[in-house]
């Protein structure tokens, strides 16, 4: 095992309890644990009642998982926030210059920074967009960025999500919660509140409306009732107070989107997707896609219809092009980089994959278009028979795979069958980009319940903890 | 509002008076097979109650006999029988599922927790505290779920469409119920003779819908046949009649009003004055089972008029 030391969150390496643990860590041992144990019982009950679920639907519904919730929460001091946020502003300001910059004039593969053909070979790269405006220059209006921390507390940048990230409804069910089962955690701790997120979301949405229309119609597209994260296109929509529609519902006219309702057709200024690119457009992408919208595509290149996340952010947090994030801020933002990067091998030059095949035991190897934790060797983890399996993959397509040292993802101890342990957590904060960025003092906090397991996704046994940032 | 949602609210409104409705006809045709009588005699109430729930072919396929064991079976825990209590609750949940952001957290929450409930059912359960506690029950969530829905949802379209569907549904569901009960009379004015002293049937279908003390204190008198139709078709004060269903489609109706439906309100508004001025020995005198095939057949096409003019999506 290449790794020895873990940053704990609650406790330093001397054993003493860290100064923003210690109300909780206080209130935790003078707790009766036939309370403690009552109080998670109930959070199941009404996680189940509230319908909280994600994950896939057989053939039978109702079937649907709960995440796994822990009651001790991931907490944050101010301070700490404070540099956290400037970093992930940065970072997301950068990203937007970038896809604006490659969809347009491309100056910074001119300047030779990135090669050309990792952007435009990209199949994340969609060239409908080439030439395009999007109001504000704003692509990715909703950021879901995931940070880990190391060995020694520093933050890392794991992956930019910028696509359709999904977890916040978990990060306002979680507070909604904790506020319910200990309201006392939250008279002795001042909280930053995280409840005003939808609010924020709609205010984003507004102000990325179309040129010219004043009071815009927003909605959330949603792939049906049978995506895994219908629960949170339904919260987000419910919050918002606008409707959730499937493709559908929606159709073309005159480049005008417009939705079918009881009184007839009314039309659409605003469309937060929760569909992923290749099915937006039967027309221009999946022509078997019956979740899209014929024509969506040209009534947005009209500039008729805004589309959030843009169509083509993909091309900007795929795993190929992140190790690049750095210079993109210096680049655009003429700034150097508040957070770390991952170092990353990339597989496709063959001294990286030297390395990377030199070294599989002590690293992280993913497939550049792989999501969700699936895909992936974990290699301190892995057997023998699974590295080897991992080798042969990697000699046959090397431009498949990018690698990274194993970090030391940080721990906090959690509620397990045994009692309480550590286990390995990230945090995703959500970036919201309009007319301003915006961000809510927190995040989702993703646990990884398996003993020694790195692995946080909810699609390989991940819970979630409520994300706690103290106000100074 | 969506033509999707509406549609979705309607057919969640609808399912869930489905499954009230179906475990009232069971209850009353169970308690009604425990009267003393013979096994031929059980045989033909269950037939009869499966024909006219248009459920005897699915019924046949699975089953030579008609016992009550299996008919109930059937009819609350089969998961192939469209018209089971399972999949009633099911579809129930699975409607709501799919608009639960245009519901209160209360109201989705009630039929979630009713559909999980439902799914940890047995037919052990159910033998363990007799079906009547389980009919009881499925009772017990419809009126929680309509209170919440009451208590809870903005007055505005989408409660509208919510409305409509429980009350559609209960019209045909009580003309169903009517129709149980005389299956075995012979079309004519003698119906009314029929089996009049019969005081146990009448009471099991009176308190199938209700409606046993509603009778005592409308009427002050001994039960009839005649009466009870009068009470279950024609007052407009009896929450599950006719008429009063009618008359919430039709309000319900006109308050969603769109540039097509004028036709559709003008159809339902019929019914429903035929049923406010109409009188019980003159429905009698053309046949009262063939008064509510009709009756049926009316609601069945008012329901294709409100899919058409509201429900399903059709472009610009």
């Amino acid at each position: 095992m290449a790794i020895t030391k873990f940053f704990n969150e609650m406790t330093a390496d001397d054993g003493s309890v860290r100064a923003h643990y210690a109300g909780y860590a206080a209130w935790l041992s003078e707790t009766p644990a036939d309370r403690i144990a009552r109080k998670r019982a109930e959070a199941d009950s009404l996680f189940h009642r509230y319908g909280i679920t994600f994950a896939v639907y057989g053939e039978e519904s109702g079937t649907e998982r709960l995440i796994p919730f822990d009651i001790i929460p991931r907490i944050i001091p101010a301070k700490e926030w404070k540099d956290l946020e400037a970093g992930l502003r940065q970072r997301v300001k950068a990203l937007n210059s970038f896809i604006h910059d490659i969809y347009h004039d491309q100056e910074i593969l001119k300047a030779g920074h990135i090669p050309a053909e990792q952007v435009l070979n990209n199949a994340q790269y969609r060239p409908e967009m080439q030439g395009v405006n999007v109001p504000c220059d704003i692509y990715a209006a909703i950021a879901g960025v995931d940070v880990v921390r190391a060995g020694a507390g520093e933050f890392y940048v794991l992956e930019d999500n910028l696509r359709v990230p999904s977890g916040v409804s978990y990060m306002l069910e979680d507070r909604r919660m904790m506020m319910r089962l200990f309201p006392e955690l939250f008279a002795r701790h001042r909280v930053a509140p995280v409840e005003h997120y939808p609010d924020m979301l709609l205010h984003t949405l507004r102000s990325l409306a179309p040129v010219g229309v004043t009071d815009p119609t927003v909605v959330v597209l949603t792939p049906g009732a049978y995506n895994s994260a219908y629960f949170e296109h339904a919260f987000l929509a419910q919050q918002m107070g606008v409707e959730l529609v499937e493709g559908q519902d929606l159709f073309v006219s005159d480049d005008q989107v417009f939705m079918r309702t009881t009184q007839g057709p009314r039309r659409v200024d605003v469309i937060y997707r929760r569909v992923d690119d290749d099915f937006l457009d039967p027309k221009y992408f999946r022509k078997d896609s019956m979740l899209g919208v014929p024509g969506l595509l040209d009534a947005y290149r009209a500039g008729r219809v805004t589309v959030s996340n843009a169509i083509g952010t993909g091309v900007a947090d795929d795993k190929s092009i992140y190790p690049y994030v750095p210079e993109m801020i210096r680049f655009y933002l003429g700034e150097e980089p508040i957070l770390n990067n991952v170092p990353t091998y990339m597989c496709r030059k063959p001294e990286d994959l030297a390395y990377t095949l030199a070294h599989l035991p002590e690293l992280v190897v993913k497939e550049v278009h792989g999501a969700g934790g699936y895909g992936m060797l974990v290699g301190p983890a892995s057997t023998k028979e699974q590295i080897e399996t991992f080798r042969k993959y990697l000699i046959a397509n090397p431009e498949k795979y990018i690698a990274q040292p194993t970090l030391a993802l940080s721990n906090c101890p959690t509620f397990v069958e045994s009692g309480v342990a550590p286990r390995h957590l990230d945090l995703r904060p959500f970036v919201l980009s309009g007319t301003e960025v915006q961000m809510v003092p927190g995040g989702l906090t993703r646990v990884a319940l398996r003993e020694g397991s790195l692995v946080v996704n909810s699609s390989q046994g991940g819970g979630t903890k409520d994300t706690w940032v103290l106000e100074a | 509002m969506l033509s999707r949602t509406a549609d979705h609210l309607f057919w969640m409104a609808r399912y869930m008076e489905r499954a009230e409705n179906t475990a009232r006809i069971l209850d009353v045709t169970y308690r009604l097979s425990l009267l003393p009588q013979n096994g031929e005699e059980v045989e033909a109430m269950w037939s009869g109650m499966l024909k006219i729930m248009e459920l005897q072919d699915a019924y046949l396929a699975k089953h030579r006999a008609y016992s009550t064991d299996a008919v109930l079976q059937f009819m609350i825990f089969d998961r192939d029988n469209p018209g089971s209590i399972y999949r009633c609750l099911r579809a129930t949940r699975e409607n709501a599922h799919a608009v639960r952001g245009t519901l209160t957290s209360e109201l989705w929450e009630t039929s979630n927790e009713t559909w999980l409930k439902m799914r940890d059912f047995t037919v052990a359960k159910l033998l363990e505290s007799g079906p009547g506690a389980f009919f009881e029950w499925v009772k017990y969530r419809s009126h929680l779920s309509r209170g919440v829905t009451i208590g809870t949802m903005l007055q505005d379209e989408a409660l509208r469409f919510i409305r409509l569907g429980t009350f559609l549904e209960r019209a045909d569901n009580t003309a169903r119920i009517l129709e149980v009960k005389y299956l075995n009379l012979l079309p004519g004015a003698d119906e009314e003779q029929a089996h009049a002293t019969d005081y146990y049937q009448w009471s099991a279908l009176l308190q199938s819908v209700s409606a046993f003390e509603v009778y005592r204190k409308v009427y002050r008198d001994q039960i009839t046949p005649l009466r009870v139709a009068e009470l279950l078709v024609l007052r407009a004060d009896m929450p599950r009649s006719l008429a009063r269903s009618m008359k919430e489609v039709y309000s319900n109706l006109t308050r969603v009003s769109n540039a097509r439906s004028a036709e559709t309100e003008r159809l339902a508004g019929e019914l429903e004055s035929h049923l406010r001025f109409g009188r019980i020995d003159s429905i009698f005198e053309g046949g009262f089972r063939k008064y509510l095939e009709d009756f049926r057949d009316r609601i069945f096409d008012l329901g294709c008029r409100i899919s058409d003019d509201f429900l399903i999506p059709t472009s610009s």
